[in-house]
């Protein structure tokens, strides 16, 4: 059908023509998803550790469901947000549906579990290691969970990451509770799932380049915060 | 301090005037008796050695002492009464192979004492001086896992007393490090006793107990074999065990 | 440790930024449950901007398919309905989900295939006829399948034309359960007949082989309707600023702009409103 140099020259002439509609889409897309998984990190890493930390009963059965959870279907998480959102729901009243703030709630949601889940092996490994150190100073509860966060840091960052690729690439959720309202509600994935719809599939697979290319980026920063982290220590 | 040397055979233990005692002690695991009716009398401010051969239950022992492992039957006694937090926490332990935390030399040290309570320029200035003493100033902004074992060992020893326990235990701290490391640490521990902090070290060398030791405990197969000052155990041994040990002789008997 | 606290610091401040975005200023703005196929046309791109200039009101349209709007506006998410699905408008209104239906415009559907034609009624002006046909050679037809205003419609022509359909699902009759867009995509690309409306098609990106193979029958005709969500059945609605787009929409300087906008100098959208 098309070529890759074909789709690869359309994507190049998006960034080369950047209008503000580009930059409106795009700039959405970001603070929607990184709302999200900042404030899926606040749930999830506290969360995640004192599952990995602790011994409790249900611990096999709440490891279970957490992990199960990673694979919830954003369409579903959509729809379940709506329902809650809809002037129909518990919550009509806030008037959140159709808004940035819903697709940011839906996005927490698919992404919280994530994070908890894996936040919760990260440290149970590391937990394994300093067990017997932690019992021997004595440490209250919140004291080990916020050591073995600290100490699980550049591990927990590229949780974080994974966090944000599953959001950044999302579109069942955000379609549904943000409506793709023109100028308000619509990010990179759901213009792509429009133009697909409307047939454009050269611009709708241009613009997947230049998604691709923004997860690049936010990647690579969080890297290189790493790699200079890593440096400062040993100054 | 008062001298409280006694005739510790394991029939008799004066526990009233120790810092820590066990009374018949015992640790079940697997089927076995691991710690089998162990009782004994930790002297305040002395360098109490506990030994024996691998698998007596030393270390096990040791953590049962601190805290580290509930016991299946008997008592720990903490200047006569059960232990509660706060006495756990004026107890600290080195352990074989030392912890580091994923962060800088300086960090581990704030570590221990932010635990404790101590921040601000107090925090930095108790700092600085553990440091110095234990010779790693000039690595303070290292991660603590690029040092070599005879520093991270020395740090973790730092670390261990920067908050001033009244008691240390060390499980083997000085059997992977080569000698200089050890003459370090031994000076370290020795700098400690002096100052008033009781010692209860387990050590497989006998050079070592001799330079180190007030005390002995020596284990065989979960119980007390033996016990007491040590030039009595070491140069005139009454037990088996104790006896087969200084020999450099096997020794083993069957026991459940 | 100042590091630290920077950090924090950092992380509330883009918490709150992130946040505070979502909370806009309130212009006056209503929501309308619309399709898909309207939405893609162009046809609100072209709209809008005209009425808020008029009126000072924005207008969010939320585009799904036909039975999604209908659904949202019972549930009270939007302010206006506009579809193309008289019978289900009816009963909207029969049930009290809305006030009043009123006719806005028209536009009509065509049938297009590939440039092979294997059922042979290219250029046919009978719709009922060629659908008999396509089953009697067993060409394949992809049809939407989601209960859309298309996809009624298309029912209804397969019953004029004796055809029971959904017996051959799976075989030449391939139900997509898909938008119009979306359908067209999987009917180019596997060589299948679609009926669609025209204008999707023209602005259509993907159009591959295909061609218009019947047009102009007056069975095809596609009737769009508008509706105010009954505001007594939820009180969230926005009476007030959807009368005023209906009455815009109704009224000659709206029923003209709907009849200016083209695509290729073609007129997409027929006003028919009454009065």
């Amino acid at each position: 059908m098309f070529s890759f140099s074909d789709i690869m020259a359309e994507a190049l002439a998006l960034i080369l023509n950047w209008d503000r509609n580009l930059s409106e889409i795009v700039i959405l897309s970001l603070r929607v998803t990184l709302t999200a998984v900042l404030l899926s990190c606040l749930i999830g890493l506290p969360l995640g550790a004192l599952v990995g930390a602790f011994r409790f009963p249900g611990r096999a059965l709440v490891t279970v469901v957490l992990n199960a959870l990673m694979g919830l279907p954003p369409v579903v998480v959509g729809l379940f947000v709506y329902l809650m959102l809809s002037a129909s729901g518990p919550f009509g009243p806030l008037q959140l549906l159709y808004t940035p703030a819903a697709m940011i709630i839906a996005q927490t949601i698919l992404v919280t579990p994530i994070v908890a889940a894996l936040t919760k092996q990260v440290v149970e490994d590391l937990h394994g290691e300093y067990a017997e150190q932690f019992a021997s100073m004595g440490l209250r509860a919140y004291q080990r969970v916020t050591a073995l966060l600290w100490d699980a840091r550049y591990s927990l960052m590229t949780v974080a990451l994974a966090g944000f690729g599953r959001a950044v690439a999302e579109v069942g959720a955000v379609l549904i509770v943000g409506g793709n309202i023109n100028h308000v509600t619509r990010v990179m994935t759901t213009t792509i799932a429009l133009e697909t719809s409307k047939g454009n599939l050269e611009l709708a697979l241009a613009l997947g380049v230049l998604l691709l290319v923004i997860a690049l980026l936010v990647n690579a920063v969080v890297m290189a915060l790493r790699a200079s982290a890593v440096r400062a220590a040993y100054a | 301090m008062r001298d409280t040397v006694m005739d510790m055979t394991p029939a008799k233990v004066a526990t009233q005037d120790s810092l820590l005692a066990a009374r018949d002690l015992c640790f079940h695991a697997g089927g076995k008796r691991l710690i089998d009716k162990v009782s004994v009398a930790i002297p305040e401010g002395r360098r109490t050695l506990v030994m024996g051969a691998n698998g007596a239950g030393k270390s096990l022992l040791l953590r049962l002492l601190h805290g580290l492992l509930p016991a299946t039957s008997g008592q720990i006694l903490w200047q006569g009464a059960a232990p509660d937090d706060r006495a756990r926490r004026t107890q600290a332990m080195v352990f074989q192979r030392p912890v580091m935390l994923r962060r800088s030399v300086l960090a581990n040290l704030n570590f221990a004492l932010s635990v404790h309570g101590v921040r601000g320029a107090e925090r930095a200035e108790q700092a600085a001086r553990a440091l110095d003493m234990a010779g790693l100033s000039d690595l303070a902004r290292h991660p603590a896992r690029v040092l070599s074992g005879g520093e991270q060992q020395r740090l973790a020893l730092a670390r261990a007393l920067i908050c001033q326990p009244r008691l240390l235990f060390l499980d083997e701290p000085t059997s992977s490090l080569d000698p200089a490391s050890t003459q370090r640490i031994e000076d370290l521990i020795n700098a400690a006793h002096g100052r008033g902090v009781t010692i209860v070290m387990i050590t497989h060398d006998m050079g070592q107990a001799r330079r180190m030791g007030d005390e002995v405990i020596f284990l065989h197969a979960g119980q007390v074999a033996e016990s007491g000052p040590i030039d009595q155990v070491l140069g005139h041994p009454k037990s088996e065990a104790a006896r087969a040990w200084t020999q450099g002789r096997l020794y083993t008997s069957s026991t459940s | 440790m100042l590091r630290r606290h920077l950090f924090s610091l950092a992380a509330g401040a883009a918490l709150a930024l992130g946040l505070s975005g979502t909370v806009q200023a309130q212009d006056q703005f209503i929501v309308v449950q619309s399709t898909t196929s309207t939405q893609n046309s162009g046809l609100f791109d072209h709209l809008l901007p005209i009425f808020r200039d008029r009126t000072g009101i924005e207008v969010r349209v939320v585009a799904v398919g036909t039975g999604q709007a209908i659904n949202n506006a019972m549930n009270g998410d939007g302010d206006v309905l506009f579809v193309h699905a008289k019978a289900s408008e009816e009963k909207f209104v029969a049930e009290g989900h809305g006030l009043q239906r009123s006719d806005v415009m028209y536009n009509d559907f065509i049938l297009v295939g590939p440039s092979a034609d294997p059922a042979g009624i290219a250029g046919t002006k009978d719709i009922a006829a060629a659908l008999t046909k396509i089953a009697e050679v067993g060409a394949p037809f992809a049809s939407r399948g989601d209960d859309s205003g298309t996809h009624k419609a298309e029912l209804k022509l397969w019953k004029e034309a004796g055809v029971d359909a959904a017996a051959a699902s799976g075989a030449w009759y391939r139900e997509t359960g898909s938008g119009m867009g979306a359908t067209l995509n999987t009917g180019t690309a596997m060589g299948a007949y679609v009926l669609t409306d025209r204008a999707t098609w023209i602005s259509f990106g993907n159009k591959g082989e295909h061609q218009i193979a019947v047009e102009g029958d007056n069975r095809l005709f596609n009737q769009y309707g508008i509706i105010l969500v009954n505001p007594e059945k939820h009180a969230n609605v926005k009476a007030e600023a959807g009368q005023t787009f209906i009455d815009w929409i109704l009224s000659t300087e709206g029923q003209q702009a709907i009849a200016d906008y083209k695509i290729d100098g073609q007129q997409l959208f027929f006003p028919n409103a009454e009065g």
